[in-house]
């Protein structure tokens, strides 16, 4: 046996030993996953236990080195528990903004110290995160961000508001971008620092969305000190590692993992006609066109992976997969919808779970819009990769 | 298997890219086209062709090829697409080479794949009856005769027919119209008794025909493969050929994104490139956001047939991406390039030519989505 193979057998093993089945049940929505953080009230004992398990293997980021918490995998031994955990129907142990979108940027731009503090908290899912980026009159132009930093030698003290930050009022922590120099261009003087979210002077007000619920807020900063010893990277120069971040958020935005089949939902829906086929032929139709793009998304986004593995640059491809998995899964929802009819709108009541099929379509409608919106990521495609004219 | 190419396939896209970019590009159909060339491809272009290994891609070691597999034939039709060469490749060195290996009996292999390979022999495959593709409508009928067969009926949409040395025909043996079983493949030789051949010009200005069949007699050995038994055994041959066709059609779409953002950064208007208005930049943008899709469904399925199991899902999946993909592309690379996108005198008027063409063959958008509705059962 190679050493993958053995891997694979020992990591099956593991995980048939210690994944609780109520974990191996799929999520019905945002309210089942695992976000950790001081805060968090675990949904279950199972969820808890399947959590530290994972972690005390650094499974719940298998790549990252186990001096910061990580399992310190290979990428091909990650393609492989994350494939065993596929196989078991595994729920993802923790949720966070901490894996995907700070701690790639820290393991990339961070001291050794910085690493040291937080990497391993978000591992074990001790501390949640918040992203401080946009701001009420910097949305898609995010460099014209004003919130100020004055520098007080040790420290600044940073005054201003940021908004659409998801979870600020549960998260314990915020990466944020702010302003330490305002002579140059926009993209300059713009600095990446860390701070609790529990310092004097930080507030936060949630904001309802259109489905119903409040997943993020407006935050403000009131005379908040933040120590230099949590500025990423140098000073002024955080534009560059604010970008880095947004490549690895997008690439996680457009990832929707590997939904049921919708012709699956439709079965169950509608039933078959007497030669198997669903009786709706134009709904049939719908579906597998939309069904034939995913399928050859979901194999982008593998060769997206098999290339950075093979040492490719992904960049501004992080654009094209965003842009084109956020649009599919929009798509997705309005057939959910469609294939639900009137069931479908429901908004109330133990029939829809809540008006689950509703408020999930409607969510879908942000996912073109956070992590940059659909328009900014065909302009950058157009500028990065086709190298038109700004 | 990770879904990148190989050191080995990567040299193959290299090599088989330059070839055809200095040996065989758009201009040399253009030039086969107005001189309304006999053979419709370059005879000295295809002998090259052959001596590269392009014609064997599909065809074993033990026969002459040089057994690149799904993947080989699929880079070097996606080469093919970026130029539009003209050759017998897909009707010879892909459909019949693979129609032969599923088929045939190691002596008619022995026989037919060597000759192939060399591009010696070309070999069509005459399978449509009618304007649509459905293999089970066959109704061209082969009546069992003394020791051999009579064929009887007509086949359209032969690709490369009227420069085929021998062609590999689906015929009804058993059942009737509709039937997937009572299928059978016969060979039959150019210049048999009764076999009628029209060239057919279509808009490829590439080399169709239909077959007519007027009592064809051919003998018992003449039977490739299974007598009743076609349909199933020639299925994953035909899909190894339409997952090549999708790899041609990302060729050609390729072709049309690169040619059109060339031309954005280019003209000029407003007083400025027309490449910096974000109408434009947004559709260039999505346009090769659907290609990057389409490369990773067109890898995947040849990856798929190379090793093996049921490729019919993934062949659907890949060719009804292409063509939808190669649809945008064409249309697009036209509006984009405005009033001489229209001119003849511009080459980009032959992509969209070639891409029906191909976007028909085997199969077209509905037939493969709804092929591959069926394949996951609804
Ligand atoms: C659910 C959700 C969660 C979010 N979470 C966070 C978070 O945690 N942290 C955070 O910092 N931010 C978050 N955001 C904010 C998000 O990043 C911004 O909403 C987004 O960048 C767009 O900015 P805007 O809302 O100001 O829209 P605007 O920039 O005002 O855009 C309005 C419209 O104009 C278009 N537009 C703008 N500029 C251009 C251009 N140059 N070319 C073409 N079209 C253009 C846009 O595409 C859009 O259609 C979240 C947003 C949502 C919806």
């Amino acid at each position: 046996m190679t050493d993958l193979e053995t891997f694979r057998s020992e990591t099956r093993a593991w995980l048939e030993e210690n994944c609780p089945a109520s974990m191996r049940t799929p999520m019905r929505g945002d309210d089942d996953a695992c976000w950790g953080g001081r805060k968090f009230k675990f949904a279950s004992d199972d969820q808890k236990t399947w959590l530290d398990r994972m972690a005390s293997r650094g499974w719940t980021v298998p790549t990252w080195p186990t001096e910061y918490g990580g399992g310190g995998l290979s990428k091909d031994e990650a393609k492989i528990l994350a494939a065993e955990m596929r196989r078991i129907k595994a729920r993802s142990p923790l949720t966070s903004f901490g894996i995907w979108m700070l701690g790639p940027a820290l393991l990339k731009f961070g001291t050794h110290e910085q690493k040291l503090e937080h990497l391993p908290k978000i591992a074990r899912g001790e501390i949640r995160w918040c992203q401080g980026y946009s701001e009420p009159n910097a949305g898609s132009d995010l460099a014209s961000l004003a919130t100020k930093a004055e520098d007080q030698g040790d420290h600044w003290i940073v005054n201003g508001q940021k908004v659409w930050t998801s979870y600020a009022d549960q998260a314990d922590w915020i990466f944020c971008l702010v302003r330490t120099d305002n002579t140059g261009t926009k993209h300059h003087g713009i600095s990446f620092v860390l701070f609790d979210m529990e310092s004097e002077g930080v507030s936060t007000k949630p904001i309802k969305l259109i489905s119903g619920n409040s997943p993020f807020c407006e935050t403000f900063f009131d005379d908040v000190k933040v120590l230099k010893s949590n500025l990423v990277g140098e000073e002024n120069k955080g534009w560059t590692i604010a970008k880095y971040l947004l490549t690895h958020e997008r690439t996680g935005i457009s990832d929707m993992g590997m939904p049921t089949p919708l012709n699956m939902l439709a079965k169950d829906k509608l039933g078959t006609n007497e030669d198997g086929k669903l009786p709706e032929s134009m709904l049939r139709h719908q579906i597998a066109e939309h069904e034939i793009d995913a399928a050859s998304f979901v194999f982008t986004l593998e060769r997206a992976k098999d290339e950075a593995k093979a040492g490719g640059d992904m960049g501004a491809f992080s654009s094209m997969l965003k842009y084109y998995g956020t649009e599919l899964n929009k798509q997705r929802h309005e057939l959910i919808v469609k294939t639900n009819g009137s069931d479908g709108l429901e908004w109330e009541g133990q029939y829809s779970n809540e008006g689950d099929i509703a408020r999930s379509w409607l969510r879908t409608k942000a996912n073109s819009i956070e992590g940059g919106t659909s328009e900014v990521q065909l302009n950058i495609i157009s500028k990065r990769i086709l190298d038109l004219p700004a | 298997m990770a879904l990148i190419l190989n050191e080995e396939q990567q040299l193959l896209k290299e090599s088989a890219d330059g070839f055809f970019a200095e040996k065989a590009p758009i201009s040399q159909l253009r030039e086969l086209r107005d001189s309304r060339s006999e053979t419709g491809f370059s005879e000295a272009l295809w002998n090259e062709m052959a001596e590269m290994g392009f014609a064997g891609l599909l065809v074993d070691e033990d026969n002459g090829g040089t057994d690149f597999g799904v993947m080989g034939a699929g880079i070097v039709a996606e080469a093919m697409g970026r130029t539009l060469s003209a050759s017998p490749y897909l009707a010879s060195g892909v459909i019949s080479a693979s129609v032969i290996k599923a088929a045939a009996s190691d002596a008619q292999k022995a026989n037919l794949l060597p000759a192939i390979a060399s591009g010696e022999k070309i070999i069509a495959l005459a399978i449509d009856e009618n304007a649509h593709h459905r293999p089970e409508s066959t109704a061209l009928k082969a009546t069992a005769d003394g020791d051999g067969y009579v064929l009887s009926g007509m086949k359209t949409f032969v690709c490369d027919g009227h420069v085929a040395d021998a062609y590999l025909v689906l015929a009804r043996t058993s059942g009737a119209p509709g039937d997937t079983s009572g299928l059978s493949v016969f060979l039959v030789e150019k210049g048999a008794g009764g076999l009628i051949v029209d060239r057919t010009v279509m808009t490829d200005s590439r080399n169709w025909a239909k077959l007519t069949f007027e009592g064809v007699r051919v003998g018992a050995d003449a039977l490739v493969g299974p007598l009743d038994g076609a349909f199933d055994a020639i299925e994953p041959a035909l899909d190894r050929a339409r997952i090549i066709v999708a790899a041609e059609l990302l060729g050609i779409a390729q072709e049309c994104l690169d040619r059109t953002v060339e031309y954005l950064r280019e003209r000029k208007q407003f007083g400025t490139v027309i490449g910096s208005f974000q109408g434009l930049q947004h559709r260039a943008s999505h346009l090769f956001s659907e290609i990057e899709v389409t490369r990773s469904a067109v890898l995947k399925a040849m990856q798929a047939a190379d090793t093996g199991g049921d490729v019919r899902w993934f062949a659907s999946l890949a060719k009804a991406k292409a063509c939808k993909t190669a649809e945008l592309a064409t249309n697009e690379a036209i509006q984009m390039h405005g009033g001489i996108g229209m001119t003849d005198e511009f080459d980009i008027g032959f992509f969209i030519k070639r891409a029906r063409i191909l976007q028909t063959f085997l199969g077209d958008f509905n037939y493969h989505a709804d092929r591959f509705a069926a394949c996951s059962s609804y």
